[in-house]
C-alpha cells in the first residue's frame, strides 16, 4: 500500500506543504491561536505569582510535598518521548510512513520538553539559584551530588532536549533550503536563507548529512530510554511503598510512548483535516499509531497488573496497604477512571480495524489516554505520598487556583507553540516524504507504472 | 575558463527528468573520469553514493571522538568533586568501587550529548557550510534541485574538464537544458 495516496509527484508535496506556511493565516488559527495564546499568558502569569510570592502557593504540604507539579513534569516529558520515536527508533527500524509524521512529532517533542522544564524550575523555590544545578565552580566551594537521582535528571532532560534541538534542526535544513527557492519578498530569502545554512542538495553533502541523521537517530534511541527511566529513578530509588520498585523504568517508557503518540493523534488529526494533507498523512499511517498504542498500552497493563502481584507476593504489609488504598482509598476515583478505564480498557478498542479507522473512535481513544496518563502520574505521586508510614500524618492534597491554572497555562503554552511551529515551519519533512515515492527510486520501471488509486484515498484538492 | 563576454566559468550543468535518469548519467560521468562533479536533488538519492563512486561518510569518526571526549569530561566532572574537591556524604553511602554506578547515568548523557554536538557541527564543516552564496545559485533552474529537479554539474575547474567533451558527455547521458554557469 502506497504511503502516499493518489500518485502525488514531487512538486505536488512541495506545493502542498510549502504552502501552509505561504499562504496567509486561515481565520480558524487566528481563533484556536487567540485562545491558547490568552490561555498561555494566564499561565506565564501565574508564574509570575508563584515565583514573586513563592511555592507556598501550591496545595503542598505535609505529608504530600509532590503533587501537581512533579505529575505536570513527568506527564509532559513522558509526551514528548513519542517524537522521539518515531523520529529516531522508527528511522532505525526503517518504518518509511514515519516520514510524514516525525517533523510535527519532533516540535511536539521540544515544546513539551519546554513545558515540563518548568515545573521544577519552579520547584526548586528559588528560581534565580537553578544554576547551582550546573556543575559550575562557584565562590562557596559547593559541588552537586552527582549520585541523586534529581542530578540525573537534570542532565537527562537537558541533553534530551538539546539532542532533540539539533535533530529537529538537522531534518529542517534541506526543507528550509526549498522554502528559501520559493520565497517571494526578498526579507522571506533572507531569514530562509540564513536558517537553511546554504543547502544546496548535493550528493556530496546528502552523503555527510544521512551518516549524521543516521547517527543522531543511534543517539537518540538509547537517549529517549534513558531520559524516562532516569525519571522514574527520581521515585524507585526512594524508600517510599509503590514507588521502590524494579519495573519503574520500562514502565515509565511504555507509559511515555503510549501518552506521547495520543497527544501526536490528539495535534496531527486536526491538523491533517484542516491543510486537507489527507494524501500525507493517510489512514495507514493512523491505524499504524493506533496499533502501537495498543502494544504499549499493553505494556502499561501488564506493569499494573504486576505491581499488584509484587504487592501480594512481597508479603510487606506496607506495600499491600499502599494498592489496598490506591483501589480503594481517598483516590479510587482514579484509579478506576484514569488506570483502569482510560489506560488499560480505552484502547483495546484498537484490537479492531474498524476502531483503527474510525478517526472519532481513535481522537476518543486519544483524549482517554491523555487524561489517563495525567491521572496515572498523580496516582503514583500523590497515591504514594498520602499515607504516610505514621497514620497521624495521613492528609490529602487539595490544589489551589495557581496549581490548576499553571497546568492549564502549559496546555496553552504548548498548543500556541504547537501553533506558531505549523504557520511558519513546514510541518511535514518533504525531503522525507519525497523518498517513499515510487518514481524516487533509481529502479523504479516508469514514474506512473505500478501505483494505483487506493481505497479511502478521496480526491482532496 | 572565460566565456567570449568575459564571465568566469564555474561549471555545465544538465537537468534530468527522474532520479533513475540522474543515477544512469552519474555512473557515466563517474566512468569517464571526471573529478571534481556532483548531483543535485531535493533528497538523498539511494545509491547514488555508488553510481558517483564515493565512499562512506567518515563523519562518523567525529561523532566516535565526540563520544569519547563526552565521556572523560563527566568522568572529570563527577569524580573531580566528588573525591577531591567537595567530597559529599549523602545517606553515609561510601565513595568506594561499588558506588561507582550511581555516576554512570551523567556520564551516559554527556557522551550523548558531546556525541550528537559533533554530529550537528561535523556535517555543517564537513559539508562546508554555511555558505550563503554560491555560484551554482546564478543558474535560474537550480531553484527546483529543492523541488522537483535532479541535475548534474560538471566544475570548470576539473582537470579533465573542456566544455565540448562535458557538454558531449550530458548531452549523451540524457541531459536537457544544458547551461554554462557562471561564477559570478
Amino acid at each position: 500500500m502506497p504511503l502516499v495516496l493518489n500518485k502525488r509527484n514531487f512538486s505536488w508535496i512541495t506545493e502542498r506543504i510549502s504552502g501552509v506556511v505561504e499562504q496567509p493565516a486561515p481565520r480558524w488559527w487566528w481563533v484556536c491561536f487567540t485562545i491558547t495564546g490568552c490561555i498561555a499568558m494566564f499561565g506565564l502569569f501565574c508564574l509570575g505569582y508563584q515565583i514573586s510570592t513563592g511555592v507556598g502557593t501550591w496545595g503542598l504540604n505535609h505529608p504530600v510535598g509532590w503533587a501537581w507539579d512533579i505529575t505536570n513534569f513527568v506527564f509532559w516529558i513522558g509526551i514528548g518521548h513519542a517524537g522521539t520515536l518515531i523520529s529516531a527508533i522508527l528511522y532505525l527500524l526503517r518504518q518509511k510512513w514515519r516520514t510524514s509524521i516525525n517533523r510535527s512529532a519532533e516540535a511536539m517533542t521540544l515544546f513539551a520538553v519546554m513545558c515540563a522544564a518548568i515545573f521544577p524550575g519552579i520547584h526548586v523555590g528559588r528560581v534565580w539559584m537553578a544554576w547551582y544545578l550546573a556543575p559550575i565552580p562557584n565562590n562557596y566551594g559547593i559541588w552537586q551530588n552527582f549520585r541523586s537521582p534529581l542530578m540525573w535528571d537534570v542532565f537527562a532532560v537537558s541533553t534530551y532536549f538539546t539532542v532533540s534541538v539539533l535533530f529537529w534542526y538537522t531534518g529542517l535544513i534541506p526543507d528550509l533550503a526549498t522554502l528559501r527557492d520559493r520565497a517571494t519578498t526578498k526579507i522571506k530569502k533572507f531569514i530562509f536563507g540564513v536558517f537553511a545554512c546554504g543547502w544546496r542538495g548535493s550528493n556530496r553533502n546528502w552523503r555527510h548529512y544521512e551518516m549524521a541523521y543516521l547517527l543522531l537517530a543511534g543517539l537518540s534511541t538509547p537517549l529517549v530510554l534513558s531520559v524516562h527511566s532516569v525519571v522514574s529513578f527520581d521515585f524507585a530509588t526512594s524508600i517510599l511503598p509503590t514507588w521502590h520498585t524494579t519495573i519503574f523504568p520500562p514502565y515509565f517508557v511504555a507509559g511515555a510512548i503510549f501518552g506521547g503518540f495520543a497527544m501526536v493523534l490528539t495535534l496531527l488529526i486536526p491538523a491533517r483535516a484542516i491543510f486537507k494533507l489527507h494524501d500525507i498523512i493517510t489512514p495507514q499511517h493512523i491505524d499504524k499509531m493506533a496499533k502501537i498504542i495498543l502494544l504499549t498500552g499493553s505494556f502499561v497493563t501488564y506493569a499494573y497488573a504486576m505491581e499488584f502481584f509484587v504487592a501480594w507476593y512481597s508479603g510487606n504489609a506496607y506495600e499491600k496497604f499502599a494498592f489496598y488504598n490506591r483501589v480503594l482509598g481517598p483516590y479510587w476515583w482514579d484509579w478506576w477512571v484514569g488506570m483502569l478505564f482510560c489506560n488499560m480498557l480505552a484502547p483495546q478498542l484498537f484490537w479492531f480495524r474498524w476502531c483503527r479507522r474510525n478517526i472519532l473512535v481513535v481522537y476518543f481513544v486519544c483524549m482517554c489516554v491523555n487524561a489517563g496518563m495525567w491521572f496515572e502520574r498523580f496516582i503514583i505521586i500523590v497515591g504514594g505520598l498520602h499515607r504516610d508510614f505514621l497514620p497521624s500524618s495521613w492528609g490529602l492534597f487539595i490544589p489551589t487556583w495557581v496549581d490548576i491554572w499553571t497546568f492549564i497555562g502549559t496546555l496553552g503554552i504548548f498548543t500556541s507553540l504547537f501553533l506558531l511551529f505549523i504557520r511558519f515551519l513546514p510541518m511535514i519533512a518533504m525531503s522525507e516524504v519525497k523518498i517513499v515515492l515510487p518514481e524516487a527510486d533509481v529502479h523504479a520501471h516508469s514514474p506512473n507504472g505500478h501505483h494505483p488509486v487506493q481505497v479511502g484515498g478521496m480526491e482532496r484538492t | 575558463m572565460r566565456t567570449p563576454y568575459g564571465h568566469e566559468v564555474y561549471a555545465i550543468g544538465a537537468e534530468y527528468s527522474s532520479p533513475a535518469a540522474l543515477y544512469e548519467a552519474a555512473k557515466m560521468v563517474r566512468d569517464a573520469g571526471f573529478k571534481r562533479w556532483d548531483v543535485h536533488s531535493p533528497f538523498p538519492i539511494h545509491g547514488m553514493d555508488d553510481a558517483m563512486g564515493l565512499g562512506k561518510s567518515w563523519l562518523s569518526a567525529v561523532v566516535l571522538t565526540g563520544g569519547i571526549s563526552g565521556f572523560l569530561t563527566a568522568m572529570l566532572v563527577e569524580f573531580g568533586p566528588s573525591w577531591g574537591l567537595y567530597r559529599l556524604i549523602v545517606h553515609g553511602k561510601p565513595y568506594d568501587w561499588k558506588t561507582v554506578p550511581a555516576f554512570f547515568p551523567i556520564m551516559f548523557e554527556m557522551t550523548v550529548l558531546f556525541s550528537a554536538f559533533a554530529a550537528f557541527f561535523a556535517v555543517l564543516i564537513m559539508n562546508g557550510l554555511p555558505r550563503p552564496h554560491h555560484p551554482i545559485f546564478n543558474w535560474d533552474r537550480f531553484a527546483r534541485a529543492s523541488n522537483d529537479g535532479f541535475f548534474l554539474v560538471i566544475e570548470a575547474r576539473d582537470p579533465r574538464f573542456t566544455e565540448v567533451e562535458a557538454r558531449e558527455l550530458l548531452e549523451r547521458s540524457g541531459g536537457q537544458h544544458i547551461t554554462i554557469v557562471h561564477e559570478d
